[in-house]
């Protein structure tokens, strides 16, 4: 692995081709994570500009932060975001319209702006040499260059991060404790609230998805004894998503009996 | 081929989400935003540590993972919050210091 | 070095006291405060008495004695002690306010005992006799100050007493206001003395009188004639008095006329080495002592309204004292006396007054008077004895004070000693004339009396008081002027140097003023008392009678130049403070309105707009670099 990358870093022909291949891509998918309407989508877009970076960072002689990315980002993350997407479901801020007023033209003038100029910028500045490289640095492999560095001089700083590391898992469990105001309802409760409650309608339980119908997916909803879709039968976060397929497709047509009456 | 090449991605992954903190209204991808932002610095961070030809770029590169690693968890444990209460995780309903 | 004395100061603390406790009580003190407030009135009068006995049993130059009460003001060099002071000077006043004053505190427990804040009258009365004798206790000019302007609180409290009646509230008004003016000119010597001697105790001041160049001294004289003409009602601020008579009768008794208003007098001699010092200053006294003395006097015989007479008659009278006290160390001395003697005689006339109001439905006007001689024997016989004292005639209190001022004006040497002479006997004359016809409009002829009135004689509590003043008036001319005793008990204040230009001997002076008295009698008897005299004021009078009636044209005068130009210069001071400065000052409001309203918008509550803001300040960074790398 190190000698790969030192020799992607070396010559310079194959990572100008991985450059230019995978740069546009990362740009892409970064744009993509801000039009996609979805945050699902948006995430896994994300995933990929984190996995591209890593690319970057091994391709730069930083073999070691090139796992670490993959594995603290894409690994943790990444799956962390997608468990908080599933726990809050989806809601009207995935819409894409915007409704603070001139919000919108004035971001994009800035921030056309800042890009435009740091590019502006970074084009004009001179280091006056060429890059060095970090092969030097790497004589002794990356991973025990890095420890070399992290053990003496940066010591301090890495002590005090384990301490922010074990303040933030505690900030989160804090954060996330759940003070419960009501009782918890017990199953004498539920059974009683079920008969007891605003209609019978329910006593029975829900409809299932796909009882009566041509079609057993979750997301389609039940028919009705006379052919009619029920709404019920469908989870209510699916619906929110808008992943519920159309059932009228599904819907018996009215009943054809001429055959019988024939006979 | 020019590191600088890459300072250039660097800069254009920084504005976008730079953008994408301001036009999104969804907060779990203002924070993908934000993480976007801090993965642009550290690119930079790793092609200085190139260009100078020595590793403290890298480990501040390391450190700012590890921040951020702390910044998701704590951010996503109050975005957890807020929607238990408001039932939405728009930063758009989050405004109750209007008025 | 003056002897140092611990118990002066129960002379001020005990009725500050009885004022303290009667306003903090409130209603609880109602049933005791005006026995308390009689009790430590009188106590201060008998700790006056004994500091009197200390202060015989010294040889002269010892009877000063001081006492420091605490540092006051302390600012780099500038230091004062609240101290107080007490000489042969202070203590006739200290005995005049607290015995008087004792009396009245008797007198009104009788007279207010129906009104309902019988308790807050007392507790006034007490705060005045607190402040008057710090006025004449206190060591320095700003200790005096203090005094100064506790009086005036006093007054003003006590004039405007009942000040449900909205002219009442007009009158303390009108003499707080009159007496600003006067406590100005005080507080500009004081400022004078301090900028030019760097001290304000009196023995500083006259230490420091000699290093002084004239025309400073000039000024601090002409301030001090101010405050003196401010409170003592000199002309030409005298217009207060007659209103002041809106106050309870005791009120005019004590404070209009034994006591606040002689404070002027007080002021001067107790200035005697600045004055001394400063021949102009000086003349001015006399002047303006001569033009108020006349001036009362004329007053004085227009008014129908028994306490306005009574009260224009005190003006005139302490215009004698100024007159007097302007004419250098030879007058001091007879200055005090007539003011001593003045205080018994007018104080008792006043009780008077207020006895034969208090037996006449509270009616002040004398032509609905006429015959309580018989109704009222005791008000008049003791009404008549001060009408004696203060006509001059021997051997009555009067006699003797008043023929010394005659006397020293005609001494005053020159022109200026004839004037003030013939000035002093002419007042003597219409003296006469104006109290003679108090006495028979008020107590002789036929009665004139409306329906309801059923003259009385009041009760022994108002009437005691009344004679012992009237002994007062009889015997205390004598007591003071028998073998000169209080111009020697005053003279180590006073430089004496004895230069006698006798125009006339004694005997004479007193020859034509019994002359001029008799001839101001007669004259009021032939007017008055030979025919029937109108219940209602005569219109068709000669327009001298009108002018005087106004009290000379006096708030005529005072409301065209003063008053009306005055509230015009207001009203444009108002209107530019509305229009341009309150107009800037809102201007500014509104615009900082303005701004916040329009800034307000920024403060949405987005946090992505605030995002949007971070994003700019950022590009404006990146904007300022690349400017600065162009």
């Amino acid at each position: 692995m190190n000698e790969v990358a030192l020799q992607v870093g070396q010559t310079a022909a194959p990572e100008a081709l991985l450059f230019w291949i995978l740069a546009p891509l990362t740009l892409i998918a970064a744009l993509g994570m801000l039009l996609v309407k979805k945050a699902v989508h948006s995430a896994i877009l994300m995933a990929f500009v984190m996995i591209a970076l890593a690319i970057f960072y091994i391709a730069q002689g930083a073999p070691f932060l090139g796992i670490v990315q993959i594995v603290v980002y894409t690994g943790a993350v990444m799956m962390l975001f997608l468990f908080i997407l599933m726990l809050v479901g989806v809601d009207s801020s995935d819409s894409l319209t915007e409704t603070i007023r001139g919000l919108r033209p004035i971001a994009i003038t800035a921030a056309v702006g800042f890009g435009g100029l740091m590019v502006s910028l970074l084009s004009r500045a001179t280091l006056g040499r060429s890059a060095v490289g970090v092969e030097a640095a790497n004589s002794d492999g990356n991973v025990e260059g890095i420890a070399q560095l992290l053990f003496s001089t940066y010591v301090w700083p890495f002590e005090v991060v384990s301490a922010l590391l074990i303040t933030a898992a505690l900030g989160a469990m804090v954060l996330a404790h759940h003070h419960r105001i009501q009782e918890r309802p017990t199953q004498r409760q539920l059974s009683i609230d079920r008969f007891r409650k605003d209609s019978l309608a329910t006593a029975a339980g829900l409809p299932a998805p796909g009882v009566f119908a041509r079609h057993n997916a979750v997301d389609v909803p039940a028919l009705l004894p006379d052919g009619s879709p029920a709404p019920a039968s469908i989870n209510a976060s699916l619906k929110a998503r808008g992943d519920v397929l159309d059932s009228s497709r599904f819907e018996l047509g009215t009943v054809d009996t001429s055959a019988d009456e024939e006979k | 081929m020019d590191a600088a090449n890459y300072l250039y991605l660097s800069a254009l992954l920084f504005t976008i989400g730079a953008v994408g903190v301001v036009v999104r209204r969804n907060a779990i991808v203002v924070f993908m935003c934000i993480e976007l932002m801090l993965n642009a610095a550290n690119l930079s961070f790793v092609t200085f540590s190139r260009i100078n030809g020595d590793l403290n770029g890298q480990v501040v590169a390391f450190f700012t993972m590890v921040v951020a690693a702390c910044e998701v968890v704590v951010g996503l444990a109050i975005i957890v919050t807020i929607y238990r209460s408001r039932r939405s995780a728009s930063v758009d309903d989050a405004s109750l210091l209007r008025r | 070095m003056m002897m140092n004395s611990t118990s002066i100061v129960y002379l001020i603390a005990l009725p500050l006291a009885g004022a303290v406790i009667l306003l903090l009580a409130g209603r609880r003190s109602d049933k005791w405060g005006h026995l308390l407030a009689t009790a430590l009135c009188a106590s201060s009068f008998f700790v006056g008495l004994y500091q009197l006995s200390l202060m015989f049993n010294r040889p002269s130059q010892e009877r000063p004695v001081s006492q420091k009460l605490f540092e006051w003001i302390s600012v780099g060099t500038f230091k004062i002690d609240a101290g107080l002071l007490l000489d042969q000077l202070s203590i006739c006043f200290v005995l005049l306010i607290t015995g008087v004053g004792t009396l009245i505190h008797i007198y009104s427990i009788s007279y207010m005992a129906h009104d309902p804040h019988r308790r807050r009258f007392f507790a006034f009365l007490n705060l005045f006799i607190a402040a008057m004798l710090l006025l004449v206790l206190g060591d320095s000019y700003l200790n005096l100050y203090v005094g100064w302007e506790g009086v005036g609180l006093a007054s003003y409290l006590l004039i405007g007493f009942w000040n449900e009646k909205p002219a009442y509230a007009t009158a303390s008004k009108k003499a707080f206001v009159m007496n600003r003016i006067g406590d100005m000119g005080l507080s500009f010597a004081i400022m004078i003395a301090f900028a030019t001697m760097g001290t304000v105790s009196f023995i500083g001041v006259q230490a420091a009188v000699e290093q002084t160049s004239t025309p400073v001294l000039t000024g601090i004289g002409i301030m001090l004639l101010v405050a003196a003409i401010g409170k003592s009602a000199q002309f030409p601020l005298q217009a207060w008095l007659g209103d002041a008579m809106a106050g309870p009768t005791p009120v005019s008794a004590l404070i209009h006329a034994a006591t606040m208003v002689t404070a002027g007098v007080y002021l001067i001699t107790r200035s005697n080495f600045i004055f001394d010092a400063a021949p102009t200053a000086q003349l001015l006294v006399v002047i303006v002592g001569a033009i108020t003395l006349m001036f009362g006097a004329l007053i004085g015989t227009a008014k129908d309204d028994i306490k306005k007479a009574l009260a224009a008659s005190t003006m005139s009278q302490i215009g004698y004292m100024i007159l007097c006290a302007g004419l250098g160390p030879v007058g001091y001395a007879f200055a005090i006396m007539h003011l001593l003697t003045h205080g018994f005689f007018k104080a008792g006339m006043f009780l008077g007054a207020g006895s034969v109001m208090h037996g006449m439905n509270d009616e002040v006007n004398m032509r609905k008077y006429g015959a309580l001689r018989k109704a009222m024997p005791i008000t008049f016989v003791t009404f008549g004895l001060g009408y004696l004292a203060i006509l001059g005639i021997p051997p009555f209190a009067g006699f003797y004070s008043k023929d010394m001022i005659i006397e020293t004006a005609f001494n005053a040497g020159g022109s200026k000693g004839i004037i003030l002479g013939i000035v002093t006997l002419l007042g003597a004359g219409i003296t006469a004339f104006y109290m003679t016809r108090v006495m028979i409009l008020t107590f002789t002829g036929t009665p004139r009396w409306d329906e309801k009135a059923q003259p009385h004689e009041s009760p022994w509590l108002m009437w005691l008081p009344m004679a012992v003043l009237a002994i007062g008036s009889a015997t205390s001319g004598y007591l003071l002027s028998s073998n000169d005793s209080l111009v020697k008990w005053l003279s180590p204040l006073f430089e004496s140097h004895e230069e006698h230009h006798e125009l006339l001997p004694p005997i004479i002076v007193s020859a034509l003023a019994l002359v001029m008295v008799a001839i101001g009698v007669a004259i009021a008897f032939l007017k008055y008392s030979r025919r029937e005299i109108d219940a209602v004021a005569p219109k068709n009078v000669s327009i001298f009678t009108r002018i005087a009636r106004e009290d000379l044209m006096q708030d005529r005068l005072n409301e065209a130049v003063f008053m009306r130009p005055g509230q015009e210069l207001t009203k444009t001071l108002v209107k530019t403070d509305a229009v341009i400065i309150d107009g800037a000052v809102r201007a500014v409001g509104r615009l900082t309105i303005a701004t916040g309203l329009s800034l307000r918008r920024v403060q949405n509550g987005f946090v992505r707009s605030y995002a949007a803001f971070i994003l700019m300040g950022a590009l404006a960074m990146i904007v300022a670099i690349w400017v600065v790398v162009q």
